[in-house]
């Protein structure tokens, strides 16, 4: 066996369990010796990110439309899920953004520990976090891609509810019984699927076959009825956790609550689990019931980028400010799943993707502000130019990627799913979309409001009474090693799109024209 | 038997010796031989070797393990006494696990009942006299083996309950459990009397092929309620779940244990035996019955554990939630048939683990603080991280938060029930869904308490944590851990199949 049969037939097992193995080995070293957890938190994550690399390195730039590196193995015969990983031009963008996440999170944890400390406790839990959210996005099954989605659950309650803020304990608990109560129905919802397409296989490409054409497998065609209420489970699963308005009131307060490095994987990774699941699973295994679904789709995600932007006008805190921004944000990319086009839906893997980076960035600022004034409240702060002056060019940098500045990856994500909306898929009302269009639009500029008032009341002027005489400390190392590369990236898709447009574009090109074909 | 029997004696009206297969019969001699080693050793060891007998006691139900195993190996399916008595891959399955949650249960028990001042010769020997009624249940096929025991495995229950005299609470677990297992013993034994009028047999199969046959005719349908309502009881399903919260909460917390996982289990499998063998062709009259028992249990079970404060109590309600979902594939056996009786054995092998392990914990926790109010566990991750760590598995196991076991259990009731495809389906399976959720919040209530409140007046002391609680958390924690990523334990439960014919 070479180097690179073992890469394809073992690389994601290892790139997915590696952190696993980590939390593993941490639970054998005594809780007192801080370091030594860091340092293994470290080895496993950057271990992972390095096994990912290699994948990356190794995939066929030419086939994103098609999975590679494959395992499809023997797990729970009885009920007959697989153990079934790939990766495709969708997963790809995905994990290299969650590989990249969690190692700098370790990074940002080394001298940034919240409350209670504990590093043992906080670090395992984060890596069995890193896991789950790794083995979602290559899991091509649906039991283990149900599996993987809820492992995320756990370790983040926990991370919420011991380390966050105040008011912890309801956020962390509101926050599981929401997504628990969206995957209690999805798992209704892919039963139904695995029954209607003949009680063999979970996996998701043959579902989608059977579901295209169910007399080639002797099935009856699936009724129209039955298709939309089980598209109506996925979406309350994966709505939930985008968070789709009006299911969106567990975000705010947990990403509120959170410990900085909680709503960085929060913000970046787990809200991502929902729009990949639309894109994976929903919307190629049941496109009819997709275009039928799609208005009101994108009714409730345009909703959702003038509520998300008006309640960030009413906030007084940074992070929930920010929070309430992501409401927003993932309604673009909603929108531009909505539309069913090749184009839209490429607007939204680019979404997530620089959502993922400008968000968790934003994240990350607020806590290193949080450390310092020891609040948030943006009447309180100021003149941050003035005390911290590399913190407050970073925050302007992060805040301009954020309202979507071209040249920067944010607008790669919200500008063309606003064009895309003009030409939506076939089966689509143009008038409906169309207004859409404006609305998205007029988002775009309440999203530059609240950004730069943030920016104005927090960076500019003279620092407050309070805290004029106050020593702020700027960026610490450990602080730079986790932020550049995501800043420099944050430049780098926003320079180069391409960079993931040309990943993302075979596998979306085939979702779409499946879709395409329902639809006309 | 009593079939048997009259058949026997009409033959040339000479009573000719039934063919006994003592490999078959060797699990349960074994137990028999240990309950009596255990009796008679109590009357000779002195005061300060007491300690023997739990080890008696457990090395007797692993030894039963060993022809349980040489049988599956064998894998021939052996019935004897004209069909009444099955050593089937569902006898076998079921044995195993009543064995191993015995063994459990004896390692709950050890040091309790050491340092509680009970009288410990007498303990074990009911313990043993309990479970051999469970291994008795799982190869009965017949309606008076599967009477005698169901009381075999009652009696000692009912004793066991009350065990601990001195406590009023303990006095009223037993004198509730008691009277309510009566009281529903005459109901079941009522409609397995007219069920033996209706068939003329007592066998399960014949009585299966004359319901199939014969007229629908009122007394059947009233037969079928009377004897489903008597294991109704034993599986605490609302609304005869009443005795169930203070037994629980009176009994001695080992005993606590035993009933939750193998009592309960020990009606699911009676149950599942009536049902599949006997009433198949009423699933008319079974299905909306169960329906009603499921979607009851779940929501009642849910809804009153919300608001407890003791931990036991609240696994009391969650057991008899987690029994309507048990009940659920069994409310749709008509459309679904034996596929109900795998999910059921999948859900009680999965089950046993980690409501064992729960306990086991409160156990351990109880040691300590004296107490098994919510509030007690507080500040537990503090000071006792490894338990807390453990409790927290389980409780969300029990919650089926994957990749803890309970998740397993709850995806084969769904599968089970969706597989059914009608409509009445879909509506339990959605009032499954909420009920999932619902049973988040008091699981999570605990661990909340354990993770993210302080110690009560700041006490941290190290709890010291015994050899055989130790070795019961090893064996559940490790098998909640693997039931959940392996299929191991839906393998087990795809074995679970009764003989093929078990007609004369």
């Amino acid at each position: 066996m070479n180097n690179n049969e073992f890469l394809t037939d073992w690389g994601l097992t290892i790139m997915v369990f590696l952190p696993l193995a980590g939390a593993l080995a941490m639970l054998l070293v005594p809780k007192a010796q801080e370091q030594v957890h860091k340092w293994i938190a470290l080895v496993a994550t950057v271990a992972s990110a390095g096994v990912g690399a290699a994948i990356l390195a190794d995939f066929d730039y030419d086939k994103t439309d098609t999975l590679q590196f494959v395992v499809n193995a023997r797990w729970i015969d009885v009920i007959h899920a697989r153990y079934f990983l790939g990766v495709d031009g969708l997963s790809l963008p995905l994990l290299a953004l969650t590989l990249l996440i969690v190692p700098l999170c370790v990074i940002y944890s080394w001298n940034h520990l919240p409350d209670p400390r504990n590093a043992k406790a906080f670090l395992i839990l984060i890596l069995v976090l890193h896991t789950g959210m790794l083995g979602t996005f290559a899991a091509q099954d649906l039991i283990l891609f149900f599996v993987f989605f809820e492992v995320v659950l756990l370790p983040m309650y926990f991370l919420i509810g011991v380390w966050g803020g105040e008011q912890r304990q309801y956020a962390s608990i509101k926050f599981f019984l929401f997504t628990l109560f969206g995957s209690a129905l999805m798992i209704v919802s892919f039963l139904a699927l695995f029954f209607v397409a003949g009680g063999e296989t979970f996996a998701i490409p043959d579902l989608a076959q059977r579901l295209a054409d169910p007399g080639q497998f002797g099935l009856d065609a699936v009724p129209h009825t039955t298709q939309l209420l089980i598209f109506g489970g996925m979406f309350m699963g994966f709505g939930i956790k985008v968070p789709i308005f009006p299911f969106h009131t567990w975000l705010p307060d947990a990403h509120t609550q959170a410990p900085t490095v909680g709503s960085v994987i929060l913000a970046a990774v787990l809200l991502k689990l929902g729009t990949y699941g639309f894109v994976r699973v929903a919307l190629p295994i049941l496109p009819e019931a997709a275009v039928s679904w799609a208005p009101w789709i994108g009714l409730l995600a345009v909703i959702g980028i003038i509520y998300g932007a008006l309640a960030c006008l009413a906030q007084t805190d940074m992070k929930r400010l920010i929070a309430f921004s992501s409401v927003a944000h993932m309604g673009f990319t909603m929108l531009g799943i909505a539309t069913l086009t090749d184009f839209g839906l490429n607007a939204a893997v680019m979404g997530m993707v620089a959502h993922g980076l400008i968000t968790g960035m934003l994240f990350f600022l607020a806590g290193s502000v949080k450390d310092r004034y020891h609040t948030l409240e943006i009447r309180r702060l100021g003149g941050l130019l003035v005390k911290a002056p590399r913190l407050g060019w970073i925050l302007g940098f992060t805040a301009m990627a954020s309202l979507g500045l071209p040249g920067l990856a944010g607008f790669w994500g919200e500008f063309p799913a606003i064009l895309s909306t003009y030409q939506p898929g076939a089966g689509l009302s143009e008038v409906t979309f169309r207004v859409y269009m404006v609305v998205a639009a007029v988002g775009t500029v309440f999203a530059a409001g609240y950004l730069l008032w943030l920016y104005q009341r927090t960076a500019f002027g003279t620092p407050t009474e309070e805290f004029a005489d106050e020593d702020i400390p700027d960026v610490t190392m450990p602080e730079w090693i986790a932020w550049v590369p995501m800043l420099v990236l944050i430049l780098a898709v926003g320079i180069y799109p391409n960079l993931v447009f040309r990943v993302t574009d075979g596998q979306m090109s085939s979702v779409a024209q499946a879709l395409a074909a329902i639809g006309g | 038997m009593l079939a048997t029997l009259t058949a026997l004696a009409q033959a040339d009206g000479e009573f000719a010796r039934p063919a006994v297969d003592w490999h078959a019969l060797a699990p349960d001699l074994v137990v028999v031989g240990t309950l009596c080693v255990v009796l008679v050793a109590d009357l000779f060891l002195p005061d300060d070797r007491k300690g023997l007998l739990p080890s008696l006691a457990g090395l007797g139900l692993l030894g039963a393990l060993v022809p349980v195993l040489t049988l599956a190996i064998d894998g021939a399916d052996r019935t004897m006494f004209g069909g009444g008595y099955a050593v089937d891959n569902f006898a076998l399955v079921l044995k195993a696990l009543f064995l191993v949650a015995g063994y459990v249960v004896v390692l709950l028990s050890t040091n309790y009942i050491a340092e509680g001042d009970y009288a410990e010769g007498e303990y074990y020997f009911l313990l043993l006299s309990s479970i051999l009624g469970m291994t008795v249940i799982a190869s009965a096929r017949d309606l008076v083996s599967i009477f005698v025991a169901l009381e075999l495995l009652s009696i000692p229950a009912y004793l066991l309950a009350g065990w601990r005299k001195t406590d009023p609470k303990g006095n009223e677990a037993g004198a509730k459990y008691y009277l309510m297992g009566v009281f529903a013993t005459a109901v079941l034994l009522y409609g397995m009397s007219l069920l033996y009028g209706v068939a003329g047999s007592t066998l399960l199969a014949d009585i299966g092929a004359a319901l199939a046959e014969g007229e629908s005719v009122p007394i059947i349908t009233l037969a079928v309620v009377f004897c489903v309502a008597g294991f109704a009881f034993k599986v605490s399903a609302v609304p005869f779940h009443t005795w169930a919260p203070d037994t629980y909460e009176g009994a001695p917390t080992p005993i606590t244990a035993f009933l939750s996982v193998s009592s309960k289990a020990a009606g699911f499998v009676a149950l599942v035996e009536l049902v599949l063998i006997a009433f198949p062709g009423r699933s008319d009259v079974v299905e909306p019955l169960l329906w009603a028992l499921a979607a009851l249990s779940m929501t009642v079970g849910n809804v009153v554990a919300l608001r407890q404060t003791n931990v036991v109590r609240m696994l009391a309600y969650s057991g008899i939630s987690q029994a309507g979902f048990m009940l659920a594939p069994l409310a749709v056996v008509g459309d679904i048939g034996d596929s109900a009786l795998r999910t059921i054995v999948t859900y009680l092998l999965i089950y046993a683990a980690m409501n064992l392990g729960a306990f086991t914990v409160v156990m351990a926790v109880a040691r300590r603080t004296g107490s098994a109010e919510v509030s007690s566990f507080a500040g537990l991750f503090e000071y006792a991280p490894t338990l807390a760590v453990l409790m927290t598995i389980f409780l969300f196991a029990l919650a089926g938060i994957p990749p803890l076991a309970g998740w397993l259990a709850k995806f084969v009731a769904f599968q089970a029930v969706i597989d059914a495809g009608t409509t009445s389906a879909y509506v339990l399976a959605v009032v499954m869904a909420v009920n999932s959720v619902i049973s988040l919040a008091y699981y999570a209530n605990v661990a909340r308490e354990m993770w993210m409140n302080p110690a009560p007046d700041g006490d941290r002391t190290p709890i010291r944590v015994p050899v055989s609680l130790s070795a019961a958390l090893a064996i559940t924690g490790v098998l909640t851990l693997a039931f959940g990523v392996t299929r191991w334990a839906t393998s087990l439960g795809d074995l679970a199949e009764f003989v093929a014919t078990v007609h004369r």
